[in-house]
């Protein structure tokens, strides 16, 4: 590649019969960005996501994601991308471990990497005492950082994230907020959907979304001066009131 | 292959782990194959026998003892009166009624005739018609035996030529109805467990979200079925050998032919069921669905499998339905190898009809899994 961008949208739609709930987007993700696409509920977030990810054929409209086509070479894409849903998607009858070496297992990795790999994992987030634990039997917000980093073992070039703090409490955003620089500053790019106006403020860029179109888009900055706000939060109720 | 086996294992963890499951897989099946063998019988035993004796004479008295002998009538009720009688039959007390006219035993004696009158339940057809046979039986020895006596009283020079027909039962020789249902019961086990299973299993993963993430994997199409459905094909394969074990020692069921034979048509034949299952799993989205649609399938392929009821009787587009049903082959295959030691070369053509279904199935649900929509 010879710009910068990991992820790039051309006039990207998605329409359910008449319904357009994603309308033209066009953006660039630029390669170890910290990415926040925001938009109310309903306003086609996780859509556009899902077709960045290769699970959604777009209607009409390009999209580049690590280089590679979301038409023709969605499974490449899916080498190279890490992705944590907003339904909590590890297997709760399985042991931590055992999601590790699973996820490990079917993206290829080689029994020692899965090893060593969970060991480092296990060590971050503090889990060596429920490491031989069923998952459904853990906090949510455990889960949720066991998720993200799950979502990172192969080490992805972009790591899709939806509302990946929803229902956690503050002290855990936070430190997951900590694990999501970590993985900036290693090189990964970050995708970020949130409703947390606050979060939006620690992205490199934001976009946001108003019914299924991308009505602004900028650092936070930016954004505060275009909309004359003191805030993201100012922001985002200007936009998104119309 | 690595990844196959990192989905294998995690199958089998998730089975093993799951205390809901585990009863129905291996307890219910080993319960139903003792119960429903036991208990689904087409013999017709313990007739509700009456009469009505208006001759009151010894040969009267020999006709009803006659039916007494008899294992399968077993309740004899005489009645004073027709009407009663109708009434009886009406409330049920009462399957088949015998009426001996007036003067029976005169008649017989002059007129070398008579007549009998037999009235017999027929709400359910099919026992009605083999209640009519052992009646008539009994009725055709009892006719032998006064022939003979009123020969001998009026000439004695004429012998009666009697023409028995002795009828010889192949490959069940004594009409043990257990013989016949325990392979058939078996074959229903086999599939409706792998069924269920296989069905609910994809879409289990739908309902919790976890398909979604695994969609986004670069794991490919065919390896993640074949990882998800080989824990089934495993217990569908151990499935029938514990219901090869426990026909072989509860039921006393031979097995003439080869055992290997047997597995390695059901070893075809479970793939065909799998990939029926997956197939639904793939077109519906809750494990309700995917449960109904498994029950609409089962039941039709059961009753038109020939396994309680014979194919030759149904009407000719019922028969050309039963071709594509795969429960029948496996009925035909199961009796034929088990109770008549049936060869490879006598069960090709079923094992070739099932390997093509198997092929068709499996392609269609490979088809229709999509990991992009």
């Amino acid at each position: 590649m010879k710009n910068n961008n990991v992820i790039e949208a051309q006039e990207l739609t998605k329409m359910f019969g008449d319904f357009a709930a994603v309308n033209a987007i066009s953006f660039n993700v630029k390669k170890g960005e910290i990415f926040g696409f925001l938009g109310a509920n309903g306003a086609g977030k996780t859509t556009a996501m899902k077709m960045l990810i290769g699970i959604s054929i777009p209607t009409s409209g390009k999209a580049k994601v690590a280089g590679f086509d979301v038409f023709t070479q969605a499974e490449d894409i899916k080498k190279n991308i890490g992705y944590m849903s907003q339904r909590f998607a590890l297997y709760d009858d399985l042991t931590v471990k055992e999601n590790i070496t699973f996820f490990g297992g079917i993206y290829g990795l080689s029994r020692k990497q899965i090893k060593e790999k969970a060991t480092v994992l296990i060590e971050e987030l503090g889990l060596e005492k429920v490491a031989n634990t069923l998952v459904g039997a853990l906090p949510l917000g455990w889960k949720q950082k066991l998720s993200f980093s799950v979502s990172l073992l192969h080490d992805p070039k972009i790591v899709f994230l939806d509302e990946p703090t929803g229902g956690v409490d503050p002290i855990t955003r936070r430190q997951f907020w900590e694990m999501i620089y970590k993985a900036a500053n290693q090189g990964t790019t970050v995708f970020v959907t949130t409703h947390y106006m606050d979060e939006a403020e620690y992205c490199d860029r934001v976009s946001i979304m108003v019914n299924g179109k991308i009505e602004a888009l900028g650092t936070p900055k930016k954004l505060k001066e275009q909309f004359k706000a003191d805030n993201m939060n100012d922001v985002f109720l200007k936009l998104a009131r119309g | 292959m690595k990844t196959i086996l990192y989905i294998i294992q995690k199958e089998f963890k998730q089975i093993f782990r799951n205390k809901g499951m585990l009863p129905i897989i291996f307890v219910l099946p080993i319960l139903q194959l003792v119960i429903l063998s036991n208990a689904a019988t087409f013999e017709v035993k313990n007739i509700k026998f009456g009469y009505i004796d208006n001759d009151h004479s010894s040969t009267s008295r020999a006709l009803v003892e006659k039916f007494n002998a008899s294992t399968y009538f077993n309740v004899l009720t005489v009645f004073p009166s027709e009407a009663i009688a109708s009434a009886a039959m009406l409330k049920g007390e009462v399957d088949v009624l015998l009426e001996i006219p007036n003067y029976f035993e005169r008649d017989l004696q002059n007129e070398k005739r008579n007549n009998l009158g037999i009235t017999i339940n027929a709400i359910d057809g099919a026992a009605a018609g083999i209640e009519n046979v052992y009646v008539t039986q009994i009725v055709q020895g009892f006719n032998q035996n006064i022939k003979m006596d009123v020969l001998q009283v009026s000439d004695k020079q004429i012998q009666p030529i009697v023409i028995e027909t002795i009828p010889l039962f192949w490959y069940n020789k004594t009409l043990n109805y257990k013989t016949f249902m325990v392979p058939g019961i078996l074959v229903l086990l086999v599939t409706m467990i792998t069924l269920f299973l296989s069905g609910m299993n994809i879409v289990r993963e739908k309902e919790i979200g976890t398909l979604e993430q695994i969609n986004v994997t670069p794991i490919k199409k065919s390896q993640f079925i074949i990882g998800k459905l080989f824990p089934f094909w495993v217990i569908g394969m151990g499935l029938l050998t514990v219901g090869l074990i426990l026909a072989r020692l509860i039921f006393n069921v031979p097995m003439l032919g080869s055992l290997a034979l047997m597995y390695l048509y059901t070893s075809i034949y479970i793939l065909v069921i799998l990939g029926i299952g997956l197939f639904i799993s793939n077109f519906t989205d809750t494990q309700q669905q995917a449960m109904f649609i498994a029950w609409f399938f089962t039941v039709i392929f059961i009753l038109m499998s020939g396994l309680f009821t014979p194919i030759e009787s149904m009407p000719k587009w019922a028969q050309t339905l039963t071709k594509f049903n795969p429960i029948r082959y496996f009925v035909e295959v199961m009796r034929m190898v088990m109770l008549k030691g049936s060869g490879f070369t006598d069960i090709l053509p079923q094992l070739f009809k099932t390997a093509l279904y198997a092929f068709i199935m499996n392609g269609l649900a490979v088809w229709s899994y999509k990991k992009t929509n």
